[in-house]
């Protein structure tokens, strides 16, 4: 046994060279085909690859998708983000459970299934939605929740989960899978026809330095949200000298409520890897990496088989397009679970085979990224607006949308409205438009840019969509009236409690105590003074956090605090019980304090008994 | 030589050189911006944030922030005093700091910190997590009920021991220090003499028989707050600016 297992570790690490840049390739592998990253695999890794084993663990640790202890052959990932929530995941949850007699995080004793919850896996326009290992199962609800239980136990199979496919290329042979696009309203800039390698050889006719110019005038920005201007960064990383450069395309879309990424890798791959050319051009980088969550890992293969093809055509390898001396190829990195990597910093940090920590800034990626070369990371939508640039020219670009904001912005709509999907609208679009559009017509509620974003309610629904009044990377999730804005806010800071690296103390310990402190409210145990509690906690979290995750993680709480201050109101407690007393500490709860005791006792507390009448 | 420059810290023009981070510059100007994770003969790391100072109003980490000429630093602030204070006091409810009993009482920079800030009761309820401890070894113990996460063991057996004895693994709330051997201290080439165990800031790591050689009252921060040292160099000219 432990011979084999030493044979095939060793096969694993040989097929990525012994390299320990490439642990991440290795860990995925040695999961997938063992079912575990156990301790023995770990120290077999360490010793191919010569590294401490500490290293090994440290990164296995790190990624949510390895496993120390064996999982099932199948794993269930039911998406448990806040739309899920909305669409009923609790009944799929329930009748997964009784169907497969596991609770979730549990292991079917024949090892055959395995249940877990996942943060957002990029399906929450058609949520409820669960990956079952890398397969996409989507519209979930009791009934097809208890037809794939019974398959799978019956089966122990993935083969004939999926009967019937979606529209574009989600029927492609190497994708085969029942995700819809959704595409409810294409532009005129991304989801627009386009001829593959039109952009490529227009920029090939300019100098990397006049391709720069383009970028600028035509002042795209990074599409991620930050909105850095992408022509300067391209510069920067130019500029920054030495002989090896990188671009690194992000497409680890983690917020939850975003999608479009997903859309754009099913049905305009050739755009993002053509802007990544045209990057590696301009930038002077003969290599590209290509990071891809592993919640979108159905779409590898395809991914894999556009690139083979462009290189066929002349658009990678050598000499590209005929132009002489530019030599640029590009690989596919894989995540494997982390919210955090979809920071540049962190992604790069996993490109390189570590746990993703974000990395201390300066030196930013554009002086010092990947294994300490100039890199220009970028978004994979801001790649695309690259090849239409170069294709239609910066003036017609920068022709659409706002004085600040040029172009158009894809945003991934969700929640309750009639319409979900992606929208290709361009800046400057007012939110009560947008709200027209999807068919949202009793929305009292957004997060738009997702829970790192902000919970706006009606009085600013005259606001548009920019860089300059509300900036998003892409997600907007409508509410209800009769949804809870603060358990909302509390969903979401559960999502970052387990997505924080816990690198620095504000994020790692703030955003725990946020969430304990909602949880706490919505018990009806908050007192009047938690408000300021969450205000001044919040303020410090973001204001000393050392990464976009935790400068901008409390945002569910204070933008809800701030524009839906009443519903919290309505949860504190108001008193004791007793009209004289003070609300002395209100969030202290005497029962649950005393449950311990009352077990060992086994009776309950004769003076802190809660007699009928007692608000507590 | 480097190229100097000029640079404000709460108001009180200092010189700095080119290559330097700001706390650098201020400790040299004998201006205390407190700390918990940075040590001088380690590479900055940036994560216990309570060296964070506003750069031209921008909040930053002073330990890996370079200095550049003409930036405006404030350190001693109302809303900085408050932040570190939140953040102490982070750090003492999400472990298990009993100072009553703990050998490094006196020695911990946590500790002094808390009573440098005037730290009395947390304004956070206390995470009591169960956290393991580590006694295999003949001459140092792990006690992680009193890790910070400051990564000084990590960082200082890596570049003062050239050894790989500690890394953290888990993410998150889960992170925690780790070893480089399937389980135990014991089963690493740790050393009783590494440099990685002087540099621990709380009671985590200790070598065992050493912990009341020094008794309590005549300790480091028995008479002195944490930060009095950099203070005193500390010119009169530059008090008054």
């Amino acid at each position: 046994m432990s011979a084999q297992l030493a044979a095939q570790i060793k096969s694993i690490c040989k097929a990525a060279e012994n390299n320990p840049a490439r642990l991440m390739d290795i860990a995925i592998a040695v999961q997938k085909q063992l079912g575990a990253v156990s301790d023995a695999a770990v120290d077999l890794i360490a010793k191919n690859l010569e590294i401490p084993r500490v290293d090994v663990d440290s990164l296995v640790t790190f990624y949510a998708f390895f496993s120390k202890t064996p999982k099932g052959k199948i794993i269930i990932r039911l998406c448990k983000d806040v739309v899920d929530q909305m669409n009923g995941v609790a009944e799929v949850a329930a009748t997964l459970e009784t169907e497969l007699g596991i609770h979730f995080g549990e292991t079917t004793p024949d090892g055959a299934i395995s249940l877990e919850y996942a943060p957002c896996i990029g399906l929450s326009d058609q949520a409820p939605a669960a990956l079952i290992n890398d397969v996409p199962i989507t519209h979930l609800d009791s009934g097809k929740a208890r037809h794939l239980a019974q398959l799978l136990k019956r089966e122990g199979a993935l083969a004939h989960l999926v009967k019937t496919f979606g529209d574009g290329n989600n029927a492609h042979n190497l994708i085969r899978s029942m995700v819809v696009n959704n595409i409810r309203e294409p532009g005129p800039v991304i989801l627009a026809p386009y001829t593959s390698g039109s952009g490529l050889k227009k920029a090939l006719a300019l100098s990397p330095a006049e391709v720069i110019r383009d970028i600028k005038t035509s002042r795209l920005r990074g599409r991620g949200g930050a909105g850095f201007p992408t022509g300067m960064k391209w510069d920067f990383t130019r500029q920054a000298g030495g002989d090896k450069r990188f671009v690194i395309c992000n497409a680890d879309e983690g917020e939850p409520g975003t999608f479009k990424d997903r859309v754009l890798m099913t049905e305009c791959p050739d755009l993002i890897f053509e802007g990544m050319t045209i990057a590696g051009y301009a930038v002077g980088a003969a290599e590209g990496i290509f990071y891809l969550r592993a919640e979108y890992a159905y779409l590898e293969n395809f991914l894999n088989a556009v690139l083979a093809q462009r290189r066929k055509a002349g658009q990678l390898g050598k000499n590209i397009c005929g132009k002489l001396g530019f030599n640029f190829d590009l690989r596919l990195q894989m995540g494997a679970g982390a919210y955090v990597c979809g920071e540049e910093t962190a992604l790069i940090s996993s490109c390189e085979g570590h746990r993703g920590d974000p990395k201390t800034r300066p030196p930013f990626p554009a002086q010092k990224g990947y294994q300490g070369c100039p890199t220009s990371v970028n978004n994979a939508e801001t790649l695309c607006c690259v090849a239409r640039i170069l294709e239609c020219g910066p003036g017609w670009f920068a022709a659409m949308g706002t004085k600040g904001s040029a172009g158009t912005k894809l945003l991934s709509i969700s929640g309750d409205c009639a319409r979900p999907g992606v929208y290709e609208v361009p800046f400057g679009i007012r939110i009560s438009d947008l709200l027209k559009k999807t068919g949202a017509d009793h929305a009292a509620a957004i997060q738009v840019g997702g829970p790192s974003g902000r919970m706006i309610g009606p009085k600013e629904f005259n606001r548009t969509i920019c860089y300059d009044d509300l900036s998003t990377g892409g997600s907007f999730i409508v509410f209800n009236k009769e949804r809870n804005v603060v358990d909302i806010a509390r969903q979401f800071m559960e999502f970052f409690v387990e997505e924080s690296c816990g690198y620095c103390t504000p994020c790692r310990v703030g955003n725990v105590l946020l969430r304990n402190k909602l949880v706490e409210i919505l018990q009806g145990h908050g007192a009047p003074e938690d408000l300021a509690y969450l205000e001044d906690l919040g303020r410090t979290t973001k204001l000393a956090s050392r990464c976009g995750l935790g400068q901008t993680s409390p945002n569910p709480v204070l933008s809800t605090l701030e524009n839906f201050r009443p519903a919290y109101e309505a949860l504190l407690k108001k008193g004791r019980g007793r009209k004289d007393e003070e609300p002395l500490l209100a969030s202290f709860n005497i029962q649950a304090a005393l449950s311990d005791g009352a077990t060992l006792a086994g009776r309950a507390s004769s003076i802190f008994t809660p007699t009928t009448g007692s608000k507590s | 030589m480097s190229e100097t420059f000029e640079l404000t810290i709460d108001g009180v023009t200092v010189s700095a050189h080119a290559g330097e981070t700001i706390m650098q510059v201020a400790d040299r100007a004998g201006i205390y911006i407190p700390r918990l994770c940075a040590h001088k003969e380690l590479h900055p790391f940036g994560a216990c944030r309570v060296c964070t100072v506003l750069v031209n109003g921008r909040p930053q980490s002073s330990c890996t922030q370079p200095a550049a000429p003409g930036i405006v630093v404030e350190n001693d602030t109302e809303t900085l005093r408050n932040v570190r204070k939140s953040l102490i006091e982070m750090l003492f409810v999400e472990g298990n700091h009993y100072c009553m009993f703990c050998e490094r009482s006196g020695l911990c920079e946590l500790q002094a910190l808390g009573y440098r800030f005037g730290y009395l009761a947390p304004r956070y309820p206390y995470q009591f997590p169960t956290r393991e401890m580590d006694a295999s070894h003949p001459d140092i113990f792990i006690d992680r009920n009193r890790c910070v996460q400051c990564a000084r063991c990590v960082r200082a057996s890596r570049e003062l021991d050239h050894k790989t004895v500690f890394e953290f693994t888990g993410r998150g709330a889960h992170k925690a220090i780790a070893v480089n051997a399937d389980a135990r201290l014991a089963d690493t080439d740790v050393n009783g003499t590494d440099r990685a165990i002087d540099v621990c800031p709380v009671g985590c790591l200790l070598r065992k028989r050493h912990g009341y050689r020094t008794p309590i009252g005549q300790r480091k921060f028995d008479h002195q707050p944490i930060g009095s040292d950099i203070e005193a160099a500390r010119s009169p000219a530059a008090v008054t600016g």
